[in-house]
């Protein structure tokens, strides 16, 4: 029996199989999110109309099991009151949906933006390089994904560090698009677009970020919101 | 990963895929399941304790039922002690007001004192620790009087009133913080036994805090009760612990979650873990507590 699994080892054999349930789950969203921002992004490099539109409106999906998991986490609640690392998994799995369903969010105004994109018959690449952002926080959401099924505190800790990363390239972006702005008023409109879609990237590291952080909440019971890297690793050494 | 664009449609998360990153040792997160390390984890000494226990050994004949418990109780705390069956803390809880001196076969070594008066003392005497340490058992034990004397008997014993009145003032008082007195002050010469489960025990609480005791101890004074019953009991505890120090033996965890502000864990004799209650019950810190509490084997 391994006595680390936070999901196996309970004498109810039963709700060592609900949890398990709800675990897969989660990852199985996490591979919907993940996919979505993943043609999200490719939608943007390519132009292309089809998984544009695929991606702007496929997030149904993403909703409907935030609110299955959701409801499955509250049974658990009240039926079973976890406690300590049992309780420590529902409440991330709960916390961690909701920013799941966030990326989704995001990943469909990519597909959005794209879409209008094309209608005004322009690219993104004509304004700026997203390409790189975007593989930033598509290995970001990889990452925390793998982070939480593993429960790897140390990818967690390695993904919360490339926050910077993604916060410099977006800046970078963004200067590049205000000077494209004030040279060539006309491209206003699409280059706001452009901003968007960076906006969006880099909310999706954001919420990767959030996901690594709860996965050290469920690992070490530490809450490391809200502080900086170095002191995250502090903390966790205590 | 990059993104592919080759591939139209790029794949979906996998849960399993190769390691990304070499394991390294996770100290902070490796529990300790050394069952036998004597050493408890966690804050079981304090500062200015009302109850201290060291080093305390207890025996019944050859078998050791304690080992080398060391746990301080705070004052106007209450604590929890939390086990499986056979764990020792009943054992424990009898050791503080010397209820097990009437077991023959028990044997106690170690230091125990309250507000730093050693209780095993030779000059100690026992019907006056109890008087100082009540106790309330796990079975309702009203005796077979009336609803008065039940609280009165104490009080009488110890002569605490000089006059009726203030042996009714006693009785009346008791019954009251116990959260009683509203529902038998008709009736007081009724018989003890005649009340209800949760209402006999409520009594007992009554005839416990009758004559002024400094620490109350509870064997699972709430698991032959309904929920009802239960909740009002638990919310006495609450209310008592402004004036009283508690400590409860308790096999519902969720009880202890909800009354006590610490919890200590006993395992096979061992106390394993001492901490504040949230922390026990979110982040235990040795894996035995961890396995007890989330009712895996241990």
């Amino acid at each position: 029996m391994n006595t680390e699994s936070p999901l196996s080892g309970h004498i109810s054999k039963r709700f060592d199989s609900e949890l398990e349930d709800i675990r897969n789950k989660v990852l199985t969203m996490g591979g919907l999110v993940e996919t979505q921002v993943n043609n999200g992004i490719l939608a943007l490099m390519e132009s292309d109309s089809v998984i544009a539109q695929k991606v702007a409106t496929e997030d149904y999906k993403i909703n409907a099991m935030e609110v299955e998991i959701d409801e499955q986490c509250v049974e658990i609640l009240a039926r079973r009151q976890p406690a300590a690392s049992d309780l420590r998994l529902v409440v991330t799995i709960i916390k961690t949906i909701t920013d799941l369903e966030r990326i989704g969010d995001q990943a469909e105004k990519l597909g959005r933006f794209e879409l209008e994109l094309i209608d005004e018959g322009s690219t993104s690449t004509q304004y700026a390089k997203l390409e790189h952002l975007g593989n930033l926080v598509s290995k970001m959401l990889h990452n925390a994904l793998n982070a939480f099924a593993r429960l790897d505190g140390n990818v967690a800790l390695k993904t919360i560090k490339k926050d910077k990363k993604v916060n410099d390239e977006f800046e970078s972006l963004m200067r590049q698009l205000i000077t494209l702005m004030m040279e060539d008023p006309r491209s206003i409109k699409n280059a706001l677009r452009v901003s968007w879609c960076a906006r969006a990237l880099e909310r999706v590291g954001d919420h990767a970020i959030n996901i690594c952080e709860y996965v050290l909440f469920l690992k070490h019971g530490k809450d490391v919101r809200h502080i900086d890297y170095k002191e995250v690793k502090k903390q966790l050494s205590k | 990963m990059s993104i592919n664009t080759s591939a139209k449609i790029s794949q979906p998360f996998q849960a399993n895929t190769e390691p990304m990153l070499e394991e390294t040792s996770n100290k902070a997160t490796t529990k300790s399941s050394d069952n036998k390390s004597d050493i408890t984890i966690g804050e079981n000494i304090i500062e200015n304790p009302k109850f201290s226990t060291r080093n305390v050994d207890v025996f019944y004949d050859d078998k050791q039922a304690i080992f080398n418990a060391s746990l301080d109780i705070g004052r106007n705390e209450v604590i929890a002690l939390i086990g499986p069956s056979g764990c020792g803390k009943s054992t424990f809880l009898r050791t503080l007001n010397r209820m097990n001196d009437t077991i023959p076969s028990c044997r106690i070594s170690g230091e125990i004192t309250l507000d730093g008066e050693n209780i095993y003392d030779k000059k100690m005497d026992p019907v006056l620790l109890r008087a100082r340490v009540g106790m309330v058992f796990q079975k309702a034990n009203p005796f077979p009087k009336s609803i008065y004397d039940n609280v009165a008997y104490g009080p009488r014993l110890h002569g605490l009133a000089r006059t009726n009145s203030e042996l009714d003032e006693i009785v009346i008082t008791s019954l009251e913080k116990a959260g009683l007195f509203n529902e038998v002050k008709d009736r007081l010469t009724a018989p003890g036994t005649g009340l209800s489960g949760g209402q006999q025990q409520r009594l007992c609480i009554a005839r416990t805090i009758s004559v002024s005791p400094e620490v109350i101890l509870m064997d699972e004074p709430a698991s032959a009760l309904d929920p009802i019953a239960t909740a009002i009991i638990e919310e006495l505890i609450d209310e008592l612990r402004v004036n009283f120090t508690i400590a409860i033996v308790t096999h519902s965890m969720q009880q202890a979650a909800r009354v006590s502000q610490r919890t200590a864990y006993f395992h096979m004799g061992k106390i394993i873990e001492v901490g504040n209650t949230s922390q026990i019950f979110t982040n235990p810190r040795h894996q035995l507590t961890e396995n007890y509490i989330t009712g895996k084997f241990g």
